[in-house]
């Protein structure tokens, strides 16, 4: 009888009783590690702001004081030159990495072959795509993508691991999301604020949101954070800043407590 | 020969049997590293004026079995570069032999090598993600030591789910507990690097590896050390640990009451 | 009946199976050490209490009172070191009190570990501890199992490495009162900025013969949160209500006892909260 492959019991002998075949193993390998940190993205009339912390963690250690968290998207050379969109990643940075050069590899072939910059916009359903293609095996990453509307209005768009999502005036990310995110609400969209003497009891009529100017914003992203440093233990090190506003990209860095 | 190509260079059927395909499986379960065999420890490495120095033991272990004794764990690119491999030891021999083939292609062009421990840092860490990505990783840690394009010393990490980061001084596996708080100590972060001297990180980074030795079970009190600088790379493979202490030993008496 | 109410146990191990995760206790992932100098000993603590990567407490204490001249340093689960130092803290008085002799260090520890073996690791508490007494000056560490260790430098806790680190690299025999402090405060330093389990100040006590031990609360404070940039005082009447009902005193006067103290005695005397004005 002619032997299948796969067909173990044939006709010739082995010198041992069956031939050798792959055991099952289980794998004990997890591709994906948690790296810490911080996010926070807000805009306003004519600015994005995203920032993050540099602090990058494995366990209970600190990697690094200075890993950057916010990059440039379709700049003109690795320094990020000429470019007008701006990407935050936080979670499992070698999959945020792989992400940010995806997706900047894919604006700058945008302009190459349309010789035209991306709008944010399409930008942002182009991620949305990247994302997604990984459905079942994601990056383990929670994107933030900001740059100016084709009005020249500040554009934040905020992103879940297999690419649903949103725009929105602001937006806190990673390790301490649950810390800043309400403060945001608070401060930016005037939540559980109502208006002194409005009216009586439950019956007071709600602060309406303003919006933020550039210098308000910033405040509010350096508290968010010195506040997130005292209360999470991956948070800290070094603050990020990256500012869109139509003069370009403005980048800085300020120091956060250490321990 | 006859008119059946496939079977042309393949022992005969009629001479040996039909040719087993069970060994040549296709289909069925495919066995990668799921855990580490033979394992190097920690690798530290410190930057300072003018290069980058970076250091490990020649230990390589199997469990807790000290296996193997004389095992560099240093390794070379070109001349520009080295690497400073933890983790798997087999894995890191395959990792050695990828960059020296890579090396020699590169020599035998018509530019020669200008591949700078940058570049290399970059392309490990997508070897790393790449075979994370498909999971059969290579089990290792890593740190890329030398330049970058500007001419600056450069230190970096890579391990293996292709996590990247780089900072003034590095250490991984039990190096990183407790190697990194020595070195932070002595050059902490904001320290302009022309402060920092040759002879103060090679002397930093010995004793990280006495104090290695102290308390790591899974290390070994020979090791290798490289020191890169725009004057080349100064590898010494067979150092021994200078100066260590264990007089204290001598006055403990039991883990209690007892006193003799 | 004394010990442990066991009563709730079958309930929640069947909880547990069902998926019900377990209570997530305060540990105080932290880095505390002890060093013996030429007529005492030191024993140093970070300030930071954790609840998983959420920090609980940013200043609390994790040096313990056992005996005046026996104090000990905790690491683990907050509530089983704190109990359990109290517990030995009494049996020792006690037993000092009965034989009516100055407790001594090896007491302690031997009641410590014989007590942590008896739960077979189940009371999460490691433990530095620390004092001096007639035959001299102690230094021991016990584990949650119940292991013990006597050496003249010890760490424990999550930065225990990082701390070990500033004692296998600087520590030298024959060092004196203050060389213990500075390097006792150098490792508990090291375990606050390079462990994330540790964090905030150093705590130090000071413990020697013929001496009064020195609890040295907040001997270093090198995490001092900078100055907040915006002020978050709301306007009153910001926040929406329901109802509101107002007691007056005579009604309360019902329920509780009231006395009234004048306003100008500060009667709080724990941390005050941070508030904008």
């Amino acid at each position: 009888m002619t032997s299948l492959m796969g067909n173990h019991s044939g006709t010739i002998g082995y010198s041992f009783s069956e031939p050798t075949s792959a055991n099952v193993k289980q794998h004990s390998f997890y591709p994906y590690t948690d790296n810490g940190g911080s996010t926070l993205g807000i805009t306003g009339a004519d600015f994005a702001i995203l920032a993050g912390d540099t602090r990058s963690t494995s366990g209970y250690n600190i990697n690094s004081r200075m890993v950057p968290k916010v990059f440039k998207i379709g700049g003109d050379d690795e320094t990020g030159e000429g470019a007008n969109i701006i990407l935050s990643v936080v979670g499992f940075a070698a999959d945020g990495n792989a992400l940010k050069e995806k997706l900047d590899t894919m604006v700058r072939m945008y302009k190459y072959q349309h010789g035209k910059s991306m709008s944010v916009g399409a930008c942002a359903q182009r991620l949305s795509t990247i994302l997604y293609e990984k459905r079942f095996f994601p990056y383990y990453v929670h994107a933030i993508l900001a740059g100016l509307d084709e009005e020249g209005v500040g554009a934040l768009y905020s992103y879940d691991p297999v690419g649903s999502y949103e725009r929105e005036q602001c937006r806190a990310a990673g390790a301490a999301s649950s810390l800043i995110m309400p403060f945001l609400d608070n401060q930016v969209n005037s939540k559980n604020q109502y208006i002194p003497g409005s009216g009586e009891g439950h019956a007071l009529v709600p602060k309406k949101a303003e919006p933020l100017d550039k210098e308000t914003a910033t405040k509010l992203v350096k508290d968010a954070f010195t506040s997130a440093v005292e209360r999470h233990i991956e948070v800290g090190d070094g603050l990020q800043l990256v500012i869109v506003t139509r003069e370009g990209i403005e980048e800085v860095f300020h120091a956060l407590k250490q321990d | 020969m006859n008119h059946f190509p496939e079977a042309w260079g393949r022992p005969r059927n009629d001479v040996y049997g039909a040719y087993d395909h069970s060994y040549l499986q296709t289909s069925g379960p495919k066995a990668h590293t799921s855990s580490p065999a033979v394992t190097g420890t920690s690798v530290v490495g410190v930057k300072f004026n003018g290069g980058v120095a970076i250091a490990t033991d020649n230990l390589a272990s199997y469990g807790s079995l000290a296996r193997f004794s004389d095992v560099k764990r240093l390794r070379n690119f070109g001349d520009k570069a080295m690497v400073g491999f933890g983790g798997d030891v087999s894995d890191m021999q395959y990792l050695d032999r990828l960059l020296d083939s890579m090396d020699i292609k590169e020599n035998y062009s018509h530019h020669g090598n200008m591949l700078n421990a940058k570049n290399l840092h970059t392309y490990l860490a997508k070897v790393f993600y790449k075979r994370r990505s498909e999971f059969n990783p290579l089990w290792n840690h890593v740190l890329v030591a030398g330049f970058d394009g500007q001419g600056e010393p450069f230190l970096s990490s890579a391990d293996l789910l292709g996590t990247t980061f780089s900072a003034p001084h590095l250490a991984t596996g039990f190096g990183a507990h407790l190697a990194v708080p020595i070195l932070r100590r002595k050059f902490p972060e904001g320290t302009p690097l022309e402060q920092v001297s040759k002879e103060d990180a090679v002397e930093a980074l010995k004793e990280c590896l006495k104090v290695l030795f102290y308390r790591d079970a899974r290390s070994a009190d020979k090791y290798s050390i490289a020191v890169i600088t725009k004057d080349g790379i100064d590898l010494k493979e067979d150092e021994q640990i200078q100066g260590q202490s264990w007089a204290f030993a001598e006055r403990i008496r039991g883990y209690g009451a007892q006193t003799a | 009946m004394p010990g442990f109410d066991f009563t709730n146990y079958n309930r929640n191990a069947a909880l547990h199976a069902k998926g019900v995760p377990l209570p997530k206790a305060t540990s105080t992932g932290t880095t505390i050490v002890g060093c013996i100098y030429d007529k005492g000993v030191v024993i140093a603590a970070d300030t930071r209490a954790t609840s998983g990567p959420i920090v609980a407490d940013k200043n609390c204490e994790k040096l313990h009172y056992i005996a005046p001249k026996i104090w000990c340093a905790g690491a683990g689960t907050a509530a089983d070191t704190e109990f359990t130092t109290a517990l030995i803290s009494s049996n020792v008085e006690l037993h000092s009190l009965s034989t009516g002799r100055d407790p001594r260090v090896i007491t302690c520890m031997t009641m410590l570990k014989q007590h942590l073996f008896r739960y077979q690791g189940h009371i999460g508490a490691y433990l530095v501890v620390a004092g001096v007494d007639p035959t001299g000056t102690g230094l021991y560490t016990v584990h949650a199992h119940g292991s013990t260790d006597k050496l003249p430098y010890v760490t424990m806790g999550s930065g225990s490495l990082a701390a070990m680190s500033v004692f296998e690299s600087t520590w030298q025999p024959d060092l004196d009162r203050q060389g213990a402090i500075d390097i006792c405060a150098e490792a508990i330093k090291a375990g606050i900025f390079n462990d994330l389990g540790s964090g905030s100040n150093v705590d130090v006590c000071v413990i020697e013969k013929d001496q009064p031990t020195q609890l040295l609360r907040n001997y270093m404070k090198p995490n001092d949160r900078p100055q907040k940039e915006r002020n978050y005082r709301f306007p009153r009447g910001t926040t929406a209500y329901l109802d509101q009902r107002v007691i007056s005193k005579e009604d309360m006067k019902k329920y509780v006892t009231i006395e009234t103290l004048s306003g100008d005695d500060k009667i709080t005397t724990g941390d005050s909260m941070e508030v904008d004005t």
